[in-house]
């Protein structure tokens, strides 16, 4: 158990800065997910806190204790690569006790720890095993086990599910999240997937071309995006975001339609609904062309454009819908509380 | 997935594997059936008629003290040779390995030896430590000791091993470094983060992952020990003093061609054959098989 703090941390790859400075506070035991699209430097950081990437600026600390000259083995942490990186001359056995034979843990103890963790992970028909002899999600499970045997301050993961296929991963997620908890380790993981990010974390990380642009726990990130990037990033599918001008008492959309918010508003901005809040209602104050409809099962995604403009609008309404059923122009209702308002400069949240 | 080509008839692909067909019988089976047959004659001393007398050339060898030695003395030649060309080569390896910048020149310098011949090479080392001009031996001299390859035995030894092991350096390197390379780096990582250090990881990840490598190149450098080293012991010491330098190889050319007994000679080929037939059975049969994992 362990806190571990970022301050201020950059990187250079020779003239280009892949991290512009970023901050983050982890509490003991606490599960951090830090996601973004591909290529924000999410990878970059973690491999900064484990040592196998050098810090170009800023302070890394594990337990308020500076880590930036350590070498890896000597943070006390333990990580989760994507491809698994098993040692593929060695049985399963040997894989997770390694680090520990390295440490000269006795044999009894080893022994020990290999066979708790194999129970855990369910892998103890498999102990004998070389890797290629593994599926992906039992190679997984062995990557893991060998992170937790050891015990370490601090869990790694990065995108330690990628490669699964999407049952297997949905499996695994809730997996390593009971096994999280269990153990109470301090965890940074990361991940290109908001539902991943959505469903593990205590708090998530929004990053994104190496800032990290919010950090807060998902339902408070979903509910109130600070930027229009993490506003469109994270929920599926994404935010509708529509151009307008700030009025009296709400936005004006450049068709000229009005969407009252009970508050005013001031300058260029970008207002944002998502599509499980647009409500279709007679009166409302957003019309839109209906276009296709993707029925999912429980909800129908219905595509559209708003009228006398070319910004395209998404509604999920629940049940389904035929395209035939919806009428060629909708018309929606806009709760005051699901619009987030933006700068259409700088993308930052806007009031409440 | 792999891809298979199909021919129609037999004229084409029996075309295709003509030439190399050709070229093993003529250059590999002509001669060691020539050897085979050779083995079972003794030529009298004018070399007009030959006399049959079945395995008597091998008796004779296998009582013969000086050829016994000489299965020592190459046992110790090709040993040496190896761990020293493949050793050396390894630490290159490893070194190049780590360097990212300028690893491009490095590795060019490196292969230069390779495009030396052996016999050139032998020449280029004799120059160096030459006894009265020799530029290793005069700094040698200068610190008192006294370089004399001719003479001892055991100097020859070490200066044709260090010249057969020098061109080979290159060939190992490159070997060594597609081998380092072909290992993910999060594996390395990985084993870091575990706790190992450099030495650690060497031993216990590195190494291991490198052995199909390292397999491939015993056998490929035991066999150029045997065989391919003659231009180097030849233009050197000429396998003095004493033998203590006649290899098996060499010791085929200086009984056949210098001491003109062709029935010994064959005989010596046909045995040299044979163990190194023997020996990369060996080595693919209980080796090779706990090198892959
Ligand atoms: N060794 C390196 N040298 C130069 N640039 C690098 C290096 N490693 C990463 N980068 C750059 O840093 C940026 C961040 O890379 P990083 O691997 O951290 O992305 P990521 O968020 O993990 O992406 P993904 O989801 O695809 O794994 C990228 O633009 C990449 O090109
Ligand atoms: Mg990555």
């Amino acid at each position: 158990m362990a806190t571990l703090t970022l301050t201020q941390v950059r990187k250079s790859f020779g003239a280009t800065e892949v991290i512009h400075g970023v901050d983050i506070d982890v509490a003991e035991g606490e599960f951090i997910v830090i996601v973004g699209p591909s290529g924000c430097g999410k990878s970059t950081l973690l491999r900064m806190v484990a040592g196998l990437e050098t810090v170009t600026a800023g302070e890394i600390a594990i337990n308020g204790q500076r880590v930036n000259e350590r070498e890896p083995m000597d943070r006390n942490i333990a990580m989760v690569f994507q491809n698994y990186a098993l040692y593929p001359h060695m049985s399963v056995f040997d894989n997770m006790a390694y680090g520990l034979k390295i440490a000269r843990m006795p044999k009894p103890e080893i022994a020990a720890r290999v066979a708790e963790a194999a129970r855990l992970l369910q892998l103890e028909p498999y102990l004998a095993r070389r890797p290629r002899e593994l599926s992906g999600g039992q190679r997984q499970r062995v990557a893991m086990g060998r992170a937790i045997v050891r015990q370490p301050a601090v869990f790694l993961f990065d995108e330690p599910l990628s490669n699964l296929d999407a049952k297997l991963r949905v499996q695994m997620r809730l997996e390593i999240k009971a096994l999280q908890r269990k153990l109470g380790i301090t965890s940074l993981y990361v991940t290109h997937d908001q539902v991943e990010a959505m469903t593990l974390a205590d708090r998530m990380i929004v990053m994104n071309e190496g800032n990290a642009e919010q950090i807060g726990a998902p339902l408070e990130v979903y509910e109130r995006p600070a930027t229009l990037f993490a506003a469109q990033f994270i929920g599926s599918p994404s935010m509708n975001v529509l151009p307008g001008e700030g009025a009296e008492d709400g936005v004006v959309l450049e068709n000229g339609m009005r969407i009252p918010l009970g508050r005013p508003v001031a300058g260029k901005v970008m207002l944002g609904i998502r599509p499980e809040h647009l409500v279709p209602d007679a009166d409302g104050p957003l019309a839109i062309e209906t276009g296709m409809s993707e029925p999912v099962g429980a909800q129908t995604l219905v595509h559209g454009r708003l009228t006398g403009s070319t910004a395209e609008c998404v509604a999920s309404l629940p049940g389904v819908h035929r395209e035939s059923d919806l009428p060629a122009v909708q018309r929606y209702a806009v709760p005051p509380h699901a619009a987030h308002v933006f700068d259409a400069a700088t993308g930052r949240r806007i009031g409440v | 997935m792999e891809k298979r080509v199909t021919f129609k008839g037999w004229l084409l692909p029996l075309l295709l594997v003509a030439p190399q067909v050709a070229v093993t019988a003529v250059f590999f089976f002509y001669p060691a059936g020539q050897a085979v047959w050779q083995s079972l004659f003794i030529p009298d001393p004018f070399g007009l008629k030959s006399q049959f007398v079945g395995l008597g050339n091998f008796e004779f060898l296998l009582g013969d003290p000086y050829y016994r030695a000489s299965f020592v003395t190459t046992a110790i030649f090709s040993s040496l040779v190896t761990v020293v060309s493949m050793g050396v080569a390894l630490v290159l390896a490893v070194l190049a390995d780590r360097l990212i910048k300028g690893s491009g020149t490095y590795r060019t310098l490196l292969i230069w030896p390779y495009a030396v011949a052996p016999a050139v090479a032998g020449v280029l080392w004799l120059f160096m430590f030459n006894t009265r001009v020799g530029v290793v031996a005069w700094y040698l001299g200068q610190l008192g000791y006294d370089w004399n390859h001719v003479l001892n035995g055991g100097e020859a030894m070490g200066l044709v091993v260090v010249a057969s092991a020098w061109g080979r350096i290159s060939y190992n390197f490159l070997f060594f470094l597609a081998g380092l390379q072909a290992i993910p780096r999060s594996v390395i990582e990985a084993a870091a983060i575990d706790g190992a250090r450099f030495w650690t990881r060497f031993w216990t990840i590195v190494f291991p992952l490198l052995s199909p490598t390292t397999f491939f190149l015993l056998v490929v450098n035991i066999v150029y020990a045997f065989f391919e080293t003659f231009g180097v012991i030849h233009t050197i010491t000429s396998g003095g003093p004493q033998q203590a330098t006649t290899i098996l190889v060499y010791k085929v050319f200086a009984d056949g061609f210098v001491g003109q007994d062709l029935g010994s000679s064959a005989a010596q080929s046909v045995i040299l054959l044979v163990v190194v037939g023997v020996l990369t059975v060996v080595q693919f049969r209980f080796i090779e098989r706990r090198v892959h994992y």
